[in-house]
């Protein structure tokens, strides 16, 4: 079964730390324990994304490898300031 | 307020930060910060702001760039000589960064202008960069009676030191010092020299501080003086209790109108 997102975003057309910085913008605007999915590419952003998220305390549901090489992230808002 | 894609990458060392994020930067861009004296603190206090996204950032001198000003005053270049310092400094931050807007008051800071200046565009904090104690005291009181946030700073040789005044938060200038020294009893930089980094140092103390009071972060230096000591590459940080009896902060304030000390002499002897 799927996992419904509340939100996406696609941040293949960016480099590193903006992946980031876009995802991290994108959810401060959403609320507590949404749901957010991002397409990244593979590399850097699937490297550091996901894991700058966690230090933010919010977790990380999924993250799959899809056919054309790109990534789908699912994270789940957590504690942000 | 949402920001930009360029935006998003200016300041995207800030937005990293888990203290700042998007909607910290956007704190900094509505934030405005009056700067008074763009020497030796002011000129890289101001540049650090206008990097930073300071929204609003005033700058307020009354002299013109001399060559000697250019060994520490890095917000004017050798072709500014001559030049209104905060016209020099204004040409830099919009040089800098467009995101600022800049307002200049091209006069000394005396006890008839100086709350006209703070209120000119409601600045948010006040960063003190002169270099004398009448303009000090005039400042600290003024904020004091405006209720405003400012810092504190002063350079001399290898020395510096800074304060952070919070309305009920700490002790104001005035607790700790009490009145100006006598005269030439302290030399200024003009007569005891001052080592050109040490405004770099104490400066961007000044902005760290601004920029921490607009994002509501961390612990500012109220109750404390940090002291610096670049020979022995020593700082402490002094404890400093509120004076209850201090003539204009205390619960019986003698001060309740500004004035001005006299300047030195040799404020207007070149």
């Amino acid at each position: 079964m799927s996992i419904q997102a509340n939100k996406f975003i696609d941040i293949t057309d960016l480099v590193c730390p903006i992946t980031f910085v876009k995802t991290k913008i994108t959810l401060e605007e959403m609320e507590d324990g949404e749901i957010l999915e991002v397409r990244l590419n593979g590399g850097e952003p699937v490297e550091n994304v996901p894991r700058s998220l966690k230090e933010e305390g919010n977790k990380v549901l999924e993250l799959t490898r899809n056919e054309d090489g790109t990534y789908t992230l699912f994270v789940e808002k957590g504690d942000l300031p | 307020m949402s920001l930009s894609n360029e935006q998003l990458e200016r300041y995207s060392r800030h937005i990293i930060l888990k203290q700042v994020g998007g909607k910290g930067q956007e704190k900094i861009l509505s934030g405005k910060v009056l700067v008074i004296g763009t020497g030796g603190l002011g000129a890289p206090a101001a540049m650090y702001l206008a990097a930073a996204g300071v929204g609003t950032i005033g700058l307020v001198d009354f002299d013109v760039v001399d060559l000697s000003n250019l060994q520490r005053q890095i917000i004017h270049q050798s072709q500014d000589v001559g030049k209104a310092k905060v016209d020099s400094g204004r040409e830099t931050i919009a040089a800098m960064n467009p995101d600022v807007k800049v307002y200049t008051y091209n006069e000394l800071v005396t006890a008839a202008n100086i709350k006209d200046i703070i209120r000119d565009q409601e600045y948010d904090f006040i960063l003190d960069g002169t270099d004398n104690f009448p303009a000090k005291f005039l400042i600290n009181d003024a904020c004091v009676m405006l209720r405003k946030p400012f810092s504190h700073a002063g350079i001399i040789r290898f020395q510096g030191q800074t304060m952070t005044y919070v309305p009920d938060a700490g002790p104001c200038y005035r607790c700790v010092f009490r009145e100006p020294p006598p005269k030439d009893a302290v030399p200024t930089c003009r007569q005891a020299g001052v080592l050109g980094v040490m405004g770099g140092i104490l400066g961007t103390l000044q902005a760290t501080e601004a920029l921490k009071y607009i994002l509501g972060v961390g612990e500012l230096l109220t109750g404390y003086l940090l002291t610096y000591d670049a020979l022995s590459m020593t700082f402490r940080k002094v404890k400093l209790p509120r004076s209850g009896d201090c003539a204009v902060c205390g619960e019986h304030p003698s001060i309740t109108q500004l004035f001005d000390y006299e300047k030195p002499t040799c404020e207007f002897g070149k």
